[in-house]
């Protein structure tokens, strides 16, 4: 379990991360969204121990990040922003001695390295200096060296940051594999990246937390949630007719689609009755079930379009 | 124990994956040459001793130590591997002592490597080996203090060299401060004891007993405690400053 109160950070004038509180309990995979300087990274940095708070506390497990921090990194496995790793080594070294450092066995390092070499597709450049590895692979390594221990809290900063669509797709697979019993925190800019992974969004802004949901609770809050959008020729004669029904509250027209907002519940069947009836033709009718980059902007920006 | 022999093995074999270590040793040899052979007359003097060779030796670590102890944290800023080592379930300590004790065992290589030239001097006449030895190990743990020095420095910056020029410059006062000209700014107006600290700082004097064969208690405490005293300044500046 990771508590977190009152956590604070500044830097001169600036509060990077101001008056923070949380709790993450076994089985969340928790998504930090944030738009650039939120203090996200900042945050993770303070979870591991690497930045002492400027105010408040944290604790893993029950152990306090800075009176107890050996016992808390104990319980952790980290990957940086930027996943840093010993360039001049071979990947096998570096995870070999990541593993020693973890305090994994002697008889059991070499096991644990193939474990997540495997995990991470690393096979094919196991025996290749990190300086030389493109970054996807770079990125790769840095997840294996968090894992390599199966650790009870997972934090990891940006892990899919450069990874081809299909690595991407294995990673999200992998996390939510071990998701069941750890405690996993991200952070990430791809917003459908958290639909896909997380089951708790935190957003942050200028260090202070301005949103706590599940990602369908933030969904639901999108303009978007529940609306009908339709693509046609003569979008504005069908919005003047649309907006005439009982279940439309609102209709408006944006780069030749119309959308329209419900005023109750039902709104898509009423619309595609109406367009059976007016045998209009419409190339696309979809639901909308809200918009996250949407959400994400007005949270952040409180800005409602 | 087990984190710091882990990472001391780490560092070890980083000088032996990157030209460092050969372009190092080749360096520290061939000056050591030069030194011996030229400046120092090692024929010329028709002496059966290692004088001439170990009488260079500070000045050659002044520059020689920093160039290897400026890498050991500031490399660790610049990539960013600070916080991977530092997160990892390690002591600052711990990892402040394992650099620590590899690079002082790479230049105690270095230094190993020199043995021809004790086998050299043996050839052609008959020195004392326990003086010889004695020089050897006062040699390398002066070695040990000036790297001690350089890695707090290396601690303070994330430019290797920056780190550099500090160390040389603090190294610079360590060997200097028992010198005349350096003394002479003080006597006359600091008082006795005063003066009596400055001059026991010194790395000279200290390393000028040890290689005269003279190993006292006292010039062996000394290097210890200058190098832990240094140690646990850059465990500090650590501690302070890990993230900026
Ligand atoms: N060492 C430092 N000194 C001064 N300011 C800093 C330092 N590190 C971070 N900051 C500031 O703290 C704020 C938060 O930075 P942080 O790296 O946590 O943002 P982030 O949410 O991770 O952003 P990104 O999405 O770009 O990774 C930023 O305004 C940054 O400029
Ligand atoms: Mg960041």
């Amino acid at each position: 379990m990771i508590e977190v109160k009152s956590l604070s950070r500044h830097y001169g004038h600036l509060k990077a991360v101001d008056d923070l509180s949380f709790t993450v309990e076994p089985g969340q995979v928790l998504g930090f969204l944030g738009p650039n300087g939120a203090g996200k990274s900042t945050t993770m940095k303070m979870l591991t121990g690497f930045l002492a708070p400027t105010a408040g506390s944290a604790r893993i497990n029950g152990h306090d990040v800075v009176a107890d921090s050996l016992a808390a990194r104990r319980c952790l496995g980290y990957l940086p922003e930027g996943a840093p790793s010993y360039g001049e080594m071979t990947v096998l070294d570096f995870l070999l001695f990541v593993a020693r450092a973890r305090g994994i066995p002697a008889r059991e390092v070499h096991t644990a390295c193939e474990r997540v070499v495997d995990r991470l597709n690393l096979a094919g450049v196991r025996h290749q200096v990190i300086d030389t590895l493109s970054k996807g692979f770079r990125r790769r390594v840095g997840l294996a060296q968090a894992i390599i221990h199966d650790p009870a809290v997972l934090i990891l900063d940006e892990p899919t940051d450069g990874l081809d669509p299909n690595q991407k797709h294995e990673v999200r697979k992998l996390i939510a594999e071990m998701a069941s019993d750890k405690i996993i925190v991200i952070s990430t800019h791809i917003l459908e990246e958290v639909q896909a992974l997380c089951n708790r969004v935190m957003i942050i802004s200028q260090g202070r937390l301005l949103a706590d949901d599940t990602p369908a609770g933030l969904i639901a809050r999108s303009r978007y949630h529940n609306a009908v959008t339709l693509a046609a020729d003569d979008v504005r004669r069908i919005a003047s007719v649309l907006s005439e029904l009982p279940e439309v509250a609102r209709a408006e027209v944006k780069e030749g689609e119309l959308t329209v907002f419900p005023a109750g519940a039902g709104l898509f069947d009423a619309v595609s009755r109406s367009v059976a009836e007016h045998g209009w033709a419409v190339s696309e009718l979809r639901y909308e079930a809200g918009r996250l980059d949407e959400v994400f902007r007005m949270i952040t920006q409180g800005e409602s379009a | 124990m087990e984190a710091v022999t882990t990472i001391l093995r780490r560092e070890l074999a980083g000088y032996f994956a990157t030209p460092v270590a050969y372009v190092f040793i080749v360096i520290y040899l061939v000056m050591n040459g030069v030194f011996t052979f030229y400046l120092g007359g090692f024929f010329e003097r028709g002496l059966a001793d290692l004088e001439p060779f170990f009488r260079f030796h500070p000045w050659l670590y002044l520059f020689l130590v920093p160039a290897i102890s400026m890498r050991l944290w500031a490399e660790e800023r610049r990539a960013g591997t600070i916080e991977l080592l530092l997160t990892l379930p390690v002591t600052t300590g711990q990892a402040v002592l394992g650099k620590f004790l590899a690079a002082w065992l790479f230049l105690g290589l270095a230094l190993l490597l020199t043995v021809p030239i004790w086998v050299t001097v043996n050839y052609l006449g008959d020195p004392d080996n326990g003086v010889i030895l004695a020089a050897y190990a006062g040699s390398w743990l002066m070695a040990g203090g000036m790297l001690a020095i350089g890695s707090c420095m290396s601690a303070v910056t994330r430019s290797q060299v920056i780190a550099f020029i500090l160390s040389v410059a603090a190294c610079f006062v360590f060997l200097l401060s028992g010198l005349p000209m350096v003394m002479n700014v003080f006597s006359g107006w600091a008082p006795q004891f005063l003066l009596d600290g400055i001059a026991s700082l010194s790395f000279l004097s200290h390393y000028s007993d040890i290689s005269r064969g003279v190993i006292d208690l006292r010039d062996l405490v000394y290097f210890v405690l200058v190098a832990g005293f240094w140690l646990l300044a850059n465990v500090i500046v650590l501690e302070l400053r890990k993230a900026d």
